[in-house]
């Protein structure tokens, strides 16, 4: 008889997976929203972070010209000189003045100083933009008379009103004007520097100008509309620059502000990255287990004729769909957190945000968002192509084990490349998001295989000693289908998230925290004439104030390190130094010998020079290690006019967290002593009434002394850090969240397998008391392993970023620690419990009937 | 008359380890459409590896089956699952009901796979014809073993088998009913004209087939 070898081709449906996807999903349907509510969260940083980041870029673009107020800004530490004024006037005609510095201003009207920032303004500044005041007219008319502008803030936390005086220098202004926004300024600069507008022509009433003190004058011009800006223009920008004035332009203000704002949200959008990741993972994780259910279904189907692509087909449909519900859900929530995160960052931004929607956000995030979900989805839904229609007559064939092959090592390659390519949109540098996406996924890596080694080690060494409900407890932890691993990688993830992020914030503001111990320098008076300077110690002793330390500073700027100019040095790409070196104003100091905030740690240091011999100068250990310094380097300085050649003779290592005046450059006595300089008055006051008192004395005989409050400034620079800490605890709710949701999703997939097991306990005659303590005892070592794991990641990070971001030592506080592991020990046991209610309320058989 | 199964040659072993295990050695015969047969024999005779053999779930070591003159041993998996959707029916002794969907769409699964239209009223005829016609929304977890048997035989037939594989039916039922359920198993098998491939431990069974393979040791004894 004739054999056929071929069969007539079915016309297989197309829609019936669908169908059957969603047949399959209807008991299931709690079981995947929650797999895919693991991501929503950080769909919704991540959309909520683009539109804010867009929006920001865009705002900054749009109000660039009011950042700078004007269309060119030159500031130097010298006024400009004439030539080059008159050259600047040829192209840019519309020019104002400002010359700015810090000096105390004193309110006689409540009797209260405060340090401010002084700006004397001439000319029709800001030509873009506003100088806001209350009122409105105050702006323009200040400069007619005697008259003042101050910081809002200022005037009310020194109770002055409108109409009441302010004293700057020798010379008393009529406040005209609430200060309320200046160009480019943002509300924490204000706070940190409170401005006082005066007249220009007004400032030499002041007397405060003088040699010594640091004055910043700026000249502001307006092009005219026909102005051609490259050739001459270019050419005298250049010239400028090389006379050590620096030049801002509206397109480099516009780059400044976009780049402090990059730093920002690249962090944020790497803290919404890591959320989605660990919600990938968890997605991963949870149709591991789904996939595994699904091989019995999947066995039958294959006897019934189903064709194996179409196995996969049913649940890839299943996660799409869910997938796309559980980003719309999170872009939902991101679209409206980036209506608060506007909110949330107003007091650092210069721009005024109007939150708008972004729809590319949106969608992008939705794509996303599906896209990770059926990627990690697939990682296990591949493995269905494999099942053999003969598991069905035969359930322990294959064991409903999951083996790896090709076809999955390929779906990991294209994760981690959409991944990178993730990483690398948002912070633009493959080496950079290679590094990253590389560092998280080993970090996740190393989590699970510490789970999966602590299964092993419980299942080696438990005695059989220990009580009954323990050690079945434990031994949940490495017996088939155990989710150890995947608890483990989760919850030590968020716990390292966690954990570094509060070490972190504990190492800066631990940082910053110096003055609380009572006998600590508070005060420090600074731009003290030579001529002032026994008055003024006289006046501290009379005031029964101790006087601390009394220092000489000399400004200087550095010529040349062992003979390269800043000049050579840029050209020389060989050369490893950086402009700035040259760049900023030196404040060096002289004294015969050391002070108990330092400690030489190389070399010699002799504090007398003997003139005819080399200048041995000593250099703080972090400065010379940046730069690459050496004993014996030569370093040419120009003080103010004159040049001194000098040499490093040793090296300091300096406690910045003493309250003491430091210095970079140390200079032996015998130097300096002739040249301009003033001089620092450190003292320390007990109580606010008597630095009030003492503050308005100095203020009232010596204007020009500058009078700085380390407590105040410690309030504002804690004030900062805590807005600072909000907002990142604010974007870590969203990887804790994630973590949360992980945990009650793989609970709820391995209470199945537990339910079982308790009902045959149960069945054997185990009491409730008994079961609770069970289920207690597996999520307590679950979590407190998990909390462990991720503690000692965060430390190994914070440690890592401390030695070389921060440049210094992290020490792990103990106390902290403890806490959070049982912060996190506690919310396992708990979630833990919650899941396992019915598996101990409900009778045996209605467990078993119901739960497929 | 022509077979609609032919089995000439058919081994099977396994490896476990180094050491090969035959489960079926030299396998032979031919069974006529419409005809009914019964495989009995001890346990771990090899029985249901000759079922999964014959309806195609798994592949021979040597030797060929053939099913309405295709021989499956040519046929990709694929390809297989086409030739079982067509022809074949399978009951499985646990039932292997598919637990998220109801009594009703176990039922109409083979249909819908190749695409039918308008199937329901179909299914739902052959649940009644089954005894369950008021039971068809419940999924199988609200059904009893029997009753989700019976499902199990309403869904073998549903897509009009010419051969109807059937691994201990009543394996797991109690003697009442195993009975109605052979009783059922038999009507509609005649009422259709469906060859019936049966493995048994049952001999009031098994005699009540036209032909008994007696398996011993992976071999014809009888
Ligand atoms: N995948 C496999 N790997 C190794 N050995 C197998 C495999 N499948 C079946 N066997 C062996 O083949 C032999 C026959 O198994 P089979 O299931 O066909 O027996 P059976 O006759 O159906 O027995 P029962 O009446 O108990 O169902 C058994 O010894 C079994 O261990
Ligand atoms: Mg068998």
């Amino acid at each position: 008889m004739d054999k056929r070898t071929s069969i007539q081709p079915t016309k297989y449906s197309l829609t019936w997976p669908l169908k059957m996807a969603w047949r399959d999903s209807r008991k299931s349907k709690g079981k995947l929203m929650l797999f895919i509510l693991s991501i929503s969260l950080g769909i919704a940083a991540m959309v909520g972070i683009t539109s804010f980041r867009e929006n920001l870029l865009l705002e900054i673009d749009d109000q660039a010209k009011t950042l700078l107020g004007a269309d060119v800004e030159v500031k130097g530490n010298q006024p400009l000189p004439d030539s080059l004024l008159f050259a600047f006037y040829e192209l840019a005609p519309e020019m104002s003045r400002e010359v700015y510095f810090a000096s105390m201003v004193y309110f006689p009207s409540t009797d209260g100083t405060r340090l401010a920032q002084v700006r004397a303004l001439s000319g029709k500044y800001p030509y873009y933009g506003e100088i806001e005041t209350v009122p409105e007219e105050a702006s323009r008319e200040f400069q007619n008379g005697m008259s003042a502008l101050v910081d809002e803030k200022l005037m009310i936390q020194y109770n002055v009103e409108l109409g009441d005086s302010v004293k700057v220098g020798q010379q008393t202004f009529k406040i005209i004007g609430r200060l309320q926004k200046i160009p480019g300024q943002t509300d924490i600069g204000a706070t940190a520097a409170p401005v006082v507008y005066i007249p220009y022509n007004k400032l030499d009433q002041t007397d405060l100008l003088q040699k010594g003190s640091r004055v910043n004058y700026l000249n502001y011009f307006q092009f005219s509309a026909d102005v051609d800006t490259t050739g001459k223009w270019s050419n005298l920008v250049e010239f400028a620059d090389k006379k050590g004035y620096s030049i801002d332009d509206i397109e480099e203000r516009k780059e400044d502000t976009g780049r402090a704002f990059r730093d920002l949200t690249n962090f944020l959008e790497l803290v919404a990255f890591t959320a989605l990741l660990l919600g990938c993972i968890g997605v991963a994780s949870s149709m591991y287990v789904y996939t595994k259910e699904k091989i019995g279904i999947v066995a039958t189907l294959r006897c019934l004729g189903m064709k194996s692509g179409q196995a996969i087909s049913i649940f890839l449909i299943q996660v799409g769909i869910f997938g796309f519900i559980g980003s719309a859900i999170g872009a939902l929530v991101g679209v409206g957190l980036h209506v608060y995160l506007p909110i949330l960052v107003r007091e650092f931004i210069p721009v005024e945000l109007e939150p708008s929607f972004s729809w590319l956000a949106v969608l992008s995030g939705i794509a996303i968002g599906v896209v990770v979900s059926v990627l990690f989805a697939l990682i296990s839904l591949v493995s269905l192509r494999k099942v053999s229609p003969l598991q069905a007559i035969r359930s322990d064939i294959g064991n409903g084990k999951v083996r790896i092959d090709k076809v999955q090592v390929l779906v990991g390659g294209i994760i981690f490349l959409f991944l990178l390519t993730l990483v690398y949109l948002q912070i633009g540098d493959w080496a950079d998001a290679a590094v990253f996406t590389v560092g998280l996924l080993l970090t996740i890596l190393i989590l699970g295989l510490i789970g999966r080694g602590l299964a092993l080690l419980i299942k080696r060494v438990m005695p059989d000693s220990i009580p009954y409900v323990w050690r079945q407890g434990l031994s949940n932890l490495y017996r088939p289908h155990n989710q150890t691993s995947l608890l483990v990688t989760t919850l030590g993830l968020g716990t390292a998230f966690i954990g570094t992020l509060l070490f972190m914030q504990d190492l800066l503001v631990d940082r910053v925290s110096i003055t609380g111990e009572n006998d600590r320098p508070n005060t420090v008076l600074f731009d003290i004439q030579t001529p002032q300077k026994e008055e003024l110690k006289q006046l501290t002793l009379d005031y029964d104030l101790p006087v601390l330390q009394e220092v000489p500073i000399v400004t200087m700027r550095l010529e040349e390190i062992n003979g390269i100019t800043k000049r050579e040095a840029l050209a020389d790409t060989t050369v490893n130094i950086r402009d700035w070196v040259y760049d900023r104003e030196y404040r060096v100091t002289y004294r015969d010998s050391l002070i108990d905030s330092e400690k030489i740690t190389e070399g010699l240091w002799n504090g007398n020079y003997e003139s005819g011999d080399s200048i041995f100068i000593s250099i703080s250990s972090g400065f010379a290690e940046s730069l690459e310094l050496e004993i014996g380097d030569e370093m040419l300085f120009n003080v103010q006019g004159a040049l001194v050649k000098t040499y490093i003779g040793s090296f300091r290592e300096i406690d910045w967290r003493r309250v003491q005046t430091n210095f970079l450059v140390l200079f032996p006595e015998g130097v300096l002593e002739r040249a301009p300089q003033f001089h620092v008055l450190i003292t320390r006051i007990k109580n606010n009434e008597l630095s009030a008192r003492y503050q308005q004395a100095v203020v009232r005989s010596y204007p020009n002394v500058s009078i700085i409050d380390l407590e105040l400034i410690l309030k504002t620079l804690e004030d900062i850090l805590g807005k600072i800490a909000f907002v990142i605890r604010f974007m870590a709710f969203f990887s804790i969240g994630t973590g949360v949701i992980m945990l009650i999703s793989s609970i709820v997939l391995s209470r199945f397998q537990r339910m079982r097991e308790n009902v045959l306990l149960r069945t054997l005659g185990a009491s409730s008391t008994k079961l609770w303590k069970i289920i207690i005892a597996e999520y307590f070592f679950l979590g407190g392993l998990g909390a462990l794991s991720g503690l000692l990641i965060a430390t190994i990070l914070t440690t890592l970023l401390g030695k070389f971001v921060f440049e210094f030592v992290f020490i792990p506080n103990i106390i902290q620690m403890i806490w959070v592991t049982l912060a996190v020990t506690s919310m396992t046991v708990l979630i833990g419990l919650m899941n396992s209610r019915d598996v101990i309320r409900q009778s045996p058989l209605e467990v078993l009937r119901k739960e497929i | 008359m022509s077979a609609i199964l032919e089995v000439s040659g058919l081994t099977k072993s396994f490896k476990s380890g180094v050491r090969e295990i035959t489960v079926l050695d030299n396998i032979s015969f031919d069974l006529e459409e419409g005809k009914s047969m019964s495989i009995i024999g001890p346990s771990g005779s090899g029985k249901t590896t000759l079922l999964g053999l014959c309806a195609g779930l798994d592949r021979a070591s040597q030797g060929s089956v053939s099913l309405d003159n295709i021989v499956l041993n040519k046929l990709t998996e694929d390809e297989l699952a086409q030739l079982r959707n067509q022809e074949v029916g399978f009951i499985f002794q646990n039932f292997q009901l598919i637990p998220t969907l109801t009594a009703l769409e176990n039922v109409m699964v083979p249909l819908e796979l190749r695409g039918e239209k308008n199937i329901a009223a179909f299914a739902k005829e052959l649940l009644s014809r089954v005894g369950l016609g008021d039971r068809y929304d419940h999924y199988p977890s609200q059904l009893s073993g029997g009753e989700q048997q019976r499902v199990a035989i309403a869904r073998a037939f549903a897509n009009r088998p010419k051969i109807l594989f059937a691994d201990e039916p009543t394996g797991n039922l109690d003697e009442e009913t195993s009975h109605s359920i052979e009783a059922l198993l038999f009507e509609i098998n005649k009422e259709q004209g469906t060859t019936l491939v049966i493995v048994t431990h049952d001999d009031a069974l098994a005699h009540k087939t036209d032909r008994i393979l007696k398996l011993k040791g992976g071999k014809i004894v009888s």
